[in-house]
């Protein structure tokens, strides 16, 4: 502890109270107020997201349909997916935290662009608007997924509208990837090199890359939909001279890596949390660091396995099985390298911790399921069934929900300068971890047993597993609301944050809490490798000097 | 889950072979999932804050160890794969021998067609230890084929036809779903697979062909399980009709001296185009070649024949199909022809003799022009085919 810098304290307004106009924050360059903008207008759209899932669930309580007409069920199934997807999933850890904190973890005073910064957020919310006037128009009934010629040829509902919204949605994703490739590589401070970099730095690149190459493909497949949809132009439509499947390689050439873009920033924060709070130097950074590469990679190389009985050739059917084996090797790599993290540390079960021990244990179960899903037979059997959904679930949900959560733990002393009720926030974690277990894990049962996803109405066999998982939707539901409750009670009531209250070594922590509008003071210079903890609670931070200091000694 | 009553109904050839596969994935899954938990709450429990143990010399490092945990998933992961390639060969590798049924998906019902003339709606009847071999094709949107007690699933796509096969080997009754999302009625697009004993299934045959009163109502009401409509004729007979009413019989004559080529013989065979190609002529080939003409040439032929997409259904385009098949074919075995008329004459073997496939299709011909002539006798040309031909 001894060993942080007090010169780089200097007492000046932090980046919250540096103003109090509504003015000051609409318009703010601030790469963490933009985070914070961001925050809360995805935990909006988790809330909406979420209410369809309740509805949802409700519904699937009884095999026969009673609660919603079909056309509304597949309404709300619908708007569940796009909003998740599309305006909380990939935007939630790289708008966020990774607006927050990746300048502040390399030392830089701001992203590379903040104007563009600035842009993508009101890009993001001209997209969300286009989204809400779809749903306020009477929905959409696609499924997120927006399969032709269904969704072009005959779908009666707001397809375009929401179309639109997710293109513009699209490129503030683009713009954010691009501005975090750059501040990367033009912004780091003098002595931060590629592997001083923390690990979240090296997966919110890699993410990155995935959002600026991806996104293009998605945003051209929508405008070619909406193309399709009002002038009849034949593309994807078969009575109009296209092909059905066109439009399902390019869905899943976006799609796919998006499923990574959801996980990457997860296994980012939880890299981060492992070490820190077991007191160790993380183990095995470099195949950390370039497994998240990998991923990003290889990523863009597995589409096809969405596609295993859509009429592919069996021959590309083979090759995508195979590399979608492959990419799992990237993903264990990470799992084995944070659970020898754990060996001889000195574990503490914060919030975040619990958060980050519970990420990797739905990680594994959703890694681990989907190899179910690459083994090409199994997948005949169960693909579109309800152990898709699981897994896909444990994937995006239990995993990135995870990981967002622990980050917002665990960073939330740096961004609201205020620390969490910690017996409330082990409380919600433990929730969620049950909770989510119980709504997912019997839904592989039953589609192993063969029920298909979205049907709104199933044979009464599958029955049981519907109860089970509606009873853990209800837990789990609560366990997401308290940390809104919470953390919204800590931002005026909580104990007030010490600069570092978990002695971490980034360089985050070497600033005030929360940090001034700057950042820093004066440019760190990095001196050390990152994770330098000791078990016994001492560390040494990534920065023990600035610019200033270094000038001050040479003059003197 | 071995042993469990969670398991669904395996009642297929295959679906033993699938369940084996995914047992084998659960027990590998566990191989990884248990010890990365157990370690896990080992780690967090013995070395948690405060407990006296010895944590020095902690590694942070560790090069054989990494390659170790990544070689041992990826050969694993290998041998996995080569299994399920195997198993996905035989699931989508048609069976040379077994009988044919199309099947038509349309928002929100099933309807099936066996060569011998039978429909169903929303049921099918198959033998028990035959295999069956599915044509699919959807009206509308995609559908999906699935039966999960036979672990089989195939997308059932708008404009091209998809195979798929089984071989039932427990009599009963299985669900069918929509396994692809197609509108409001999509969990409603159900059906039944009813497996009966290779008698009881002879038996249902011919009670449904001694029934010739001709269709039964049609309730296009979703999950509305109806009746089995019985057949006054073969698809093939049917087709034969299709053919003359479109007038297909007046370029494509049997003798290839017409404007476009012969037919005969021409199903299972390579086709030569005009732009050096040479294609299969397969069951989307044939629809193709009826709704998009143009997009191949046959070599030597004029780029003549107009479009038949806005003339011509699904429906109609099982039935030509079926007859272009039953007019004999170079590699395949010809359809069962189960006659229940009674007047058919056997179509050209599988001797792949040109000369004798143009005869028996000659004869086809006018018997269909024959039993079809009430109908299609305003263009009363069904007697110059069949002169043609012999």
């Amino acid at each position: 502890m001894s060993a942080t810098a007090p010169a780089l304290k200097i007492r000046e307004p932090s980046y919250i109270n540096a103003a109090y106009t509504a003015k000051s924050w609409l318009l703010t360059t601030d790469h963490k107020r933009i985070g914070l903008l961001y925050m809360v207008a995805i935990t909006f759209f988790f809330f909406v997201g979420g209410l369809a899932a309740t509805v949802v669930r409700l519904e699937l309580l009884t095999p026969q349909g009673d609660l919603v007409l079909p056309e509304t069920y597949n309404k709300l199934f619908t708007v569940h997916g796009v909003i998740m997807v599309f305006f909380f999933l990939i935007p939630s850890i790289p708008t966020t935290l990774g607006n927050f904190l990746v300048p502040i973890m390399i030392g830089a005073r701001d992203m590379a662009f903040p104007r563009l910064n600035l842009a993508s957020w009101y890009i993001f919310m001209v997209g969300a608007l286009f989204a809400i006037v779809a749903l306020i128009g009477g929905g959409v009934d696609t499924g997120w997924t927006f399969y032709t010629p269904y969704s072009t040829g005959f779908s009666n509902t707001q397809v375009i509208p929401m179309a639109i919204g997710i293109l513009i949605a699209g490129f503030s994703s683009i713009f954010t990837g691009l501005n975090i490739i750059i501040t990367v590589h033009k912004m780091r401070a003098p002595g931060m090199t590629w592997f001083r970099l923390p690990l979240f730095i090296w997966s919110m690149y890699a993410t990155s890359l995935i959002m600026v190459l991806a996104t293009p493909v998605l945003a051209m497949t929508l405008v070619l939909i909406a193309v399709e949809r009002t002038f009849h132009v034949g593309i994807f439509d078969p009575a109009l001279g296209g092909d059905p499947l066109l439009f399902q390689h390019l869905f899943w050439f976006y799609s796919h890596p998006a499923v990574y873009i959801m996980i990457l920033p997860g296994m980012a924060v939880v890299s981060e949390l492992i070490t820190c709070f077991s007191r160790k130097p993380i183990f095995g950074y470099k195949f950390i660091a370039f497994s998240s590469i990998a991923i990003a990679v290889f990523g863009f190389l597995v589409w096809g396995h969405h596609m295993f009985v859509s009429g592919q050739s069996i021959y590309s059917s083979l090759i995508f099985s195979s590399i979608s084996f492959a990419v799992a090797i990237p993903s264990a790599i990470k799992v084995f390298n944070w659970t020898a993290t754990l060996y001889k540390g000195s574990i503490s079960w914060d919030t975040p911790m619990l958060y980050a021990l519970g990420f990797i244990g739905l990680f594994t179960i959703g890694g681990l399921t989907g190899l179910f899903l690459a083994t090409l037979p199994v997948d005949v059997h169960v693909t579109d069934t309800y152990f898709v959904v699981a897994h896909f679930h444990y994937i995006m949900v239990g995993s990135a929900v995870l990981a967002y959560l622990g980050g917002i733990h665990f960073w939330w002393p740096k961004i609201s300068g205020r620390m969490y009720p910690e017996w409330w926030g082990k409380v919600s974690a433990i929730t969620i971890f049950l909770g989510f277990n119980l709504t997912f894990f019997p839904q592989f049962i039953a589609g192993y047993q063969g029920m298909p996803r979205r049907y709104y109405a199933y044979a009464p066999e599958y029955q049981v597993m519907n109860v089970l998982s509606t009873a853990g939707a209800s837990i789990l539901a609560i366990g997401y609301v308290l940390p809104l409750i919470y953390l919204i009670w800590s931002m005026r009531e909580g104990e007030v944050a010490s600069d570092n209250p978990w002695g971490a070594t980034g360089l985050e922590w070497q600033t005030e809490s929360p940090p001034p509008t700057f950042n820093f003071a004066e440019t760190p210079i990095v001196t050390a490798e990152p994770y330098q903890y000791n078990p016994d609670g001492t560390f040494t931070p990534q920065t023990t000097l600035s610019v200033r200091q270094i000038k001050k000694e040479v003059a003197a | 889950m071995l042993g469990l009553p969670i398991m669904p109904d395996s009642a297929s050839t295959l679906s033993g072979s699938v369940d084996t596969l995914f047992l084998v994935l659960v027990l590998l899954a566990l191989l990884f999932a248990v010890p990365v938990a157990g370690l896990i709450i080992y780690f967090a429990v013995k070395y948690r804050r405060g407990a006296a143990v010895n944590r020095s010399n902690a590694p942070i490092e560790n090069f054989k160890l990494e390659v170790t945990w990544m070689v041992i998933p990826l050969i694993l992961s290998m041998g996995v794969f080569g299994w399920g390639a195997r198993l996905y060969f035989d699931m989508f590798t048609t069976p040379k021998d077994g009988m044919d049924i199309y099947v038509l998906g349309r928002q929100w019902m099933w309807e099936f067609k066996y060569p011998t003339g039978q429909r169903e709606l929303n049921v099918l009847h198959v033998p028990v230890g035959r295999n069956v071999r599915l044509t699919l094709i959807s009206e509308d949107v995609i559908h999906s084929f699935y039966v999960p007690a036979f672990r089989i699933k195939h997308d059932v796509l708008p404009g091209r036809y998809t195979t798929a096969w089984f071989q039932a080997t427990k009599p009963g009754t299985y669900h069918l779903f929509c396994a692809e999302y197609c509108g409001t009625e999509h969990s409603g697009m159900l059906g039944s697979v009813i497996v009966l004993e290779q008698k009881d299934y002879q038996a249902w045959l011919d009670q449904n062909r001694m029934n010739t009163g001709g269709v039964i109502a049609e309730n296009t009401s979703p999950g509305t399980q109806t009746a089995v409509t019985a057949p006054t004729q073969t698809m093939a007979q049917a087709g034969a009709q299709t053919f003359q009413h479109l007038g297909c019989y007046v370029c494509h004559r049997p003798d290839g001296k017409g404007a476009g080529p012969s037919l005969v013989g021409v199903y299972g065979k390579p086709v030569q185009l005009a732009n050096q190609q040479v294609v299969l002529a397969d069951t989307n080939y044939i629809r193709d070649s009826i709704i998009d003409p143009n997009a191949q040439i046959v070599a030597d032929y004029p780029p003549i024949m107009p479009t038949y997409a806005e003339q011509i259904s699904e429906d109609d385009l099982l039935k030509l199909v079926e007859y272009i098949k039953s007019l004999g074919s170079g590699t395949e075995a010809p359809p069962e022809m189960i006659n229940p008329t009674g007047g058919m004459p056997q179509p050209g073997g599988s001797s792949g003799n040109q000369g004798s496939g143009a005869q028996d299709s000659g004869a086809q011909g006018s018997t269909n022009g024959d039993s079809g002539g009430s109908d299609s006798s305003g263009n009363g040309n069904s007697g110059t085919q069949g002169s043609g031909g012999q």
